[in-house]
């Protein structure tokens, strides 16, 4: 069983839903971001997304493009991102990367496959990348064992949920709103009924994201979902912390906060 | 007319969609929509008498006799896309996309642009047919080219300034793609060249074929054969597509285009994409763009906002891979020479972008000498130019920076 599937299938005898953190390896730098990410775990965080930071992404809002734009800034390449993958590895946490497609295929698709199982990560989420432009990467991953993460949208169509469920592994990530990552205040009424739909086509773990922050948020997807994924609410964290120590305790108490909140599902959930 | 476009919007290893799942339902329907358009014909005849009547088509096609003698002596042909209504061949692509969104039902149209010329075609192709418009613009843009978003906003459209990256075109089509993938129920985005996801190279290049079939008619009627070369300049590359486009299967018509070399593309300063790019997957396509050995985007520059691109459109990619097509630098003090030279040689003051199509036409001339026909497409007028022509050429009067 993967460390992915493991994970997930831990929190389901655990009566709850997984919870994913993502965080940019290179913000503010490639140490501290590292020291981040163990923060995040030890706060209860189960699978860890590492974030390439890459020039243009289309599919962020502002909070996770800027933090991108400093790791860029600081340096940071993509051997530094399978190093802070290793170290998140470590902790024992599922590591999954989650890249836009152009630095994969720049660094070469076996060669980010070998390293990135050789670093001890379990898979990758592609956000810009089909399952029709995708067929070499499957040849890749396969070889590597890593699980091949793509996403659905709450505009998918069954045949398009269809397509993407089987080329997935691991877990399906589901979009919960039409939009670009960050918080919001509210989850969309999306959410659910995409879960529901994906449900009838794969017997694969479903994770949702994009806009959760609170504790609150997740105890609702957590109703629904198998894993629920919070990125935008740890980087502005740690974007608004005025030292890395002070950064590093906020990610663990968001953390703390989430895990509570995806151990909530039964009945006690938040308006 | 020859379509390069291989299976499902690719062009050999080219182009194809490489986008957020949210936005593939939108591309299904507008590629939908637009199939289903080409087979009404009264979508045809809607856009056929918006060209006649509105922007004024056809354009006219000039032999340019004092310019063609610096040329090497080549006959020298002027597809006059400058005469359009709004200054330029952007308008062919508006007005059929927007007529698209009218078709699908969607109320307002967004777009990216990088000089204004594009913005200012979308504003007004929304304010004909009652559109709502929103044009992203980086930052940067919008102080450099400050009466184009005059012009936008005189037109109704709401500019916005984008301030993230490096605040110039690439960055404004990002934030145009975060504004479609929010809004995409009622949204259409209006992109303005043949680059981004299938099928908008595909849909772009239609709506610009027309360059190309006015051009082989007039130019067979003119001098009864075809000519021996076709030459435009290449940003994203919607001129020329338009017009290479009917020229593809005539194996004795050479295609060239010619991108922005900047300051030269040894300083690294420059949008030359085939010469010093590789291939790679940028804005939903695959197709040659600037980038490092991380597969991070490089900013592009070139004195001529809209060749400041740091990707091309895919079909370009693979005309350019099977030698189809050839595509050369030129740089900025070339590309201003020719400026020059065109508007004292025969009274036509060309946008920047154009003049790179002018200066690789005078270096195509003493390559392929004096029995050679060229034509060029004049794809844009200047006069949103003349401020920085003026700096240029340190002309009295011209205002500071």
């Amino acid at each position: 069983m993967s460390a992915l599937a493991q994970a997930f299938a831990r929190a389901r005898n655990e009566n709850r839903a997984a919870l994913i953190g993502y965080l940019p390896a290179g913000f503010p730098d490639v140490p501290t971001s590292i020291r981040l990410i163990e923060a995040m775990v030890a706060g209860g965080v189960d699978i860890v997304e590492v974030g390439l930071p890459y020039s243009d992404p289309l599919m962020d809002g502002p909070v996770i493009a800027e933090a991108a734009d400093r790791a860029l800034a600081q340096g940071t390449t993509t051997d530094d991102v399978l190093d802070v993958a290793a170290a998140a590895a470590r902790t024992g946490a599922a590591t999954v990367v989650m890249s836009y497609w152009n630095p994969i295929e720049r660094f070469g698709l076996d060669r980010f496959a070998q390293r990135l199982a050789a670093a001890g990560g379990s898979g990758v989420i592609t956000p810009d990348l089909t399952p029709e432009e995708g067929l070499a990467w499957r040849d890749s991953t396969d070889a590597r064992a890593l699980d091949r993460i793509f996403l659905v949208a709450p505009s998918s169509t069954p045949q398009r949920i269809a397509t993407v469920v089987s080329a997935c592994s691991g877990f399906v990530y589901a979009a919960s709103l039409m939009g670009v990552t960050g918080a919001r205040d509210a989850i969309s009424g999306d959410a659910e009924g995409l879960v529901a739909r994906v449900r009838s086509a794969t017997d694969l773990p479903i994770a949702v994201g994009l806009g959760v922050s609170r504790g609150d948020q997740a105890a609702s997807i957590a109703r629904f979902a198998d894993g629920v994924i919070v990125g935008s609410a740890f980087v502005r964290a740690v974007a608004q912390a005025r030292d890395a120590d002070a950064a590093i305790e906020a990610v663990g108490s968001l953390a703390a906060e989430l895990a509570a909140g995806v151990r909530r599902r039964n009945g006690e959930v938040l308006p | 007319m020859t379509d390069t476009v291989m299976d499902s919007g690719h062009y050999g290893p080219y182009g194809g969609r490489f986008v957020p799942e949210a936005l593939t339902r939108a591309l299904d329907e507008l590629d939908a929509a637009f199939h289903a358009a080409l087979d009404d014909p009264s979508f045809g005849q809607r856009l056929d008498a918006l060209q006649r009547d509105y922007t004024g088509r056809p354009s006219p096609l000039t032999e340019a006799v004092r310019f063609a003698e610096h040329c090497g002596g080549a006959r020298i042909l002027l597809k006059r896309e400058d005469l359009n209504h709004t200054g330029s061949h952007k308008i062919n692509n508006v007005l059929g996309q927007a007529l698209l969104a009218q078709r699908m039902g969607k109320k307002r149209v967004i777009a990216e642009t990088g000089a204004g010329q594009h913005g200012v075609a979308a504003a007004t192709a929304a304010a004909l047919l009652d559109l709502e418009c929103t044009v992203y613009m980086g930052e940067e843009d919008t102080r450099r080219q400050a009466l184009n978003v005059a012009r936008m906003k005189l037109l109704g459209a709401e500019v916005v300034p984008v301030t993230t990256g490096s605040r110039t075109l690439k960055d404004a089509i990002n934030e145009a793609m975060r504004d479609w993938v929010s809004t995409v129920e009622r949204t259409h985005y209006l992109l303005g060249t043949v680059t981004g996801p299938a099928p908008f190279p595909q849909v772009v290049r239609h709506f610009h074929s027309v360059i190309g079939t006015e051009t082989r008619e007039q130019v067979l009627d003119r001098i009864g054969r075809l000519p021996d070369a076709v030459a435009a300049c290449v940003g994203g590359g919607s001129n020329a597509i338009g017009i290479f486009s009917a020229f593809m299967d005539d194996p004795t018509v050479q295609l060239r285009g010619y991108e922005a070399g900047g300051e030269g593309i040894d300083t690294g300063r420059h949008a030359a994409r085939f010469a010093m790019g590789a291939p790679g997957v940028l804005h939903g396509a695959r197709t040659y763009v600037m980038q490092d050995e991380w597969g991070q985007t490089v900013p592009s520059h070139s004195i001529s906002a809209g060749l400041d691109y740091p990707g091309v459109g895919p079909e370009h990619a693979w005309l350019h891979d099977t030698g189809r097509a050839r595509y050369e630098p030129v740089s900025d003090d070339e590309a201003m020479q020719a400026f020059a030279l065109l508007s004292r040689t025969e009274g036509i003051i060309p946008a920047i972008e154009t003049a790179h199509g002018l200066a690789g036409a005078m270096r195509l001339g003493r390559e392929l000498g004096s029995d050679a026909v060229i034509v060029v497409n004049l794809s844009g007028r200047g006069d949103k130019d003349v401020e920085t022509a003026a700096r240029y050429f340190g002309i009295e009067g011209a205002p500071s920076p």
